[in-house]
């Protein structure tokens, strides 16, 4: 199995609290891990630090092969990563926020709107300013922000915010698609119920630590597998 | 780069357009600047027609102020900061979309305050070709600079008080030398206007440099 992330003895600090205090985690290609734990247990942070957003102060890290110290640069350019806010321009509409993005991928302009259709983005809001939009509206064309640069790992935290009973079922069906398309999932969240269905495998985060939830599920074969060029 | 260059300048610009921060606030703003200055020194216009170099370009640095901060406050929003990093685009281009898209928003305020001056002061604007010079060499340091110290202070808590603090004080040689051109220019002695434009463009060459090699740095650190 190619691994996609390892951490050894990885340190993170907010300020000068350690909110990850010598965790140590192995994900593998097309794994859909969730990331359990209490308020203020290094969740988002463990998120960010995997992201190349969040510095790690100790420990060793790689994230698809890139050194978490030295290449952050390259870490990102990989992952997706759906944090609390939604990293929206509030003045340009849906369709020019995910053109942005696409554009900064190099992603073809017609998966501008092939990905807007798939996240039932509907047609009458997409020209309309984000800032002008729903919460669930905006939670819908942040991931569509993230779909459209086929990232290569899922960083998503309580991605189920703001969003409607339908638009969750979308969101699920997205993980899977990407999961047989080559990609690697890390979701933190609190929607246990929802999640853990979802999950191929839970890890839990008490003190800034990683305590293993449950036992691996086998991970099913992939597209990626066959197709992936290193 | 250039290609992260145009693409960030392009969002900035698209934004502004979509907001008119820059029309509805920021000109009102340095035309009002330009205002409280005719209150304040003289009623009497040949006063105000010698002191116009100064007034302009403190109005300049003024309004240049805000539309750093604005700048910044686009990438403060939801997030976007972070956002920003994900996209991987090359820092050096990200400094020049954004000191790019800066530029022109500073040099249409600088249209409107030079309307502002020939209407409010009275004074006839003269010698073009070293006005021209000097104001493009000056707005492309105060852009970079701005950029530079907007970066800088945008990940602080303080942002707002800090940034006038770092940024006034190092772009004094663009009021001096965009002071000392524009009043050559309107003397009628351009030879002398010339000499201070040469400051104006080293200024600008440099700081555009630091940005190029620093923005990285700036944007994971600040």
């Amino acid at each position: 199995m190619e691994s996609v992330l390892c951490l050894r003895g990885a340190v993170a600090v907010l300020g000068r609290f350690p909110a990850l205090a010598g965790a140590d985690l192995d994900v593998v290609r097309s794994e859909i891990v969730l990331v359990s734990g209490p308020n203020g247990a290094g969740k988002s942070t463990l998120l960010r630090l995997c992201a190349g957003l969040a510095m790690l102060a100790a420990g060793e890290g790689t994230v698809l092969g890139f050194d978490l110290r030295r290449q952050r640069p390259q870490v990102r350019r990989r992952v997706g990563y759906l944090g609390h806010g939604n990293g929206l321009y509030g003045e340009l509409s849906a369709e020019e926020n995910v053109a942005f993005w696409a554009r900064c991928a190099g992603a073809p302009r017609a998966d501008v709107a092939a990905t807007l259709d798939r996240l039932e983005v509907a047609a009458r809001w997409r020209p309309l300013a984000t800032a002008h939009l729903s919460a669930g509206q905006r939670r819908r064309t942040a991931l569509a922000c993230l779909v459209v640069r086929r990232p290569e790992l899922w960083l998503l935290d309580e991605p189920h915010t703001g969003l409607d009973a339908p638009a969750r079922d979308l969101l699920e069906g997205l993980i899977q698609e990407a999961v047989v398309g080559g990609a690697t999932v890390l979701i933190a969240s609190h929607e246990l119920d929802r999640t853990a269905a979802l999950a191929t495998r839970e890890v839990r985060l008490v003190g800034g630590t990683v305590r293993p939830a449950a036992t691996p599920v086998p991970v099913p074969e992939t597209s990626s597998e066959r197709d992936h060029v290193a | 780069m250039w290609r992260d260059a145009l693409l960030v300048a392009g969002k900035d610009l698209r934004i502004e357009a979509r907001s008119k921060v820059a029309v509805n606030q920021i000109a009102p703003f340095s035309l009002v600047v330009l205002l409280l200055f005719a209150f304040a020194l003289d009623p009497d216009r040949g006063f105000l027609q010698q002191a116009t170099p100064g007034l302009f370009w403190i109005a300049v640095l003024l309004s240049s102020l805000v539309v750093v901060q604005r700048s910044f406050a686009l990438e403060a929003a939801d997030a976007g900061r972070d956002a920003l990093r994900l996209t991987g685009l090359d820092p050096a281009g990200v400094f020049l979309g954004k000191a790019a898209a800066s530029f022109v928003v500073l040099a249409l305020l600088e249209v409107g305050l030079g309307l502002g001056v020939r209407v409010m002061y009275g004074t006839a604007l003269t010698g073009w070709p070293v006005l021209l010079v000097a104001a493009l060499a000056a707005t492309a340091g105060l852009a970079a600079a701005g950029t530079i110290y907007g970066a800088l202070s945008a990940g602080l808590h303080v942002r707002e008080t800090l940034l006038p603090l770092l940024f006034l004080p190092v772009v004094a040689p663009v009021m001096i030398g965009g002071t000392r051109a524009f009043a050559a220019a309107l003397d009628g002695s351009p030879s002398e206007g010339w000499r201070w434009c040469g400051l104006l463009v080293t200024f600008a060459v440099a700081y555009l440099a630091l940005g190029m090699l620093l923005f990285e740095t700036l944007l994971e650190d600040s």
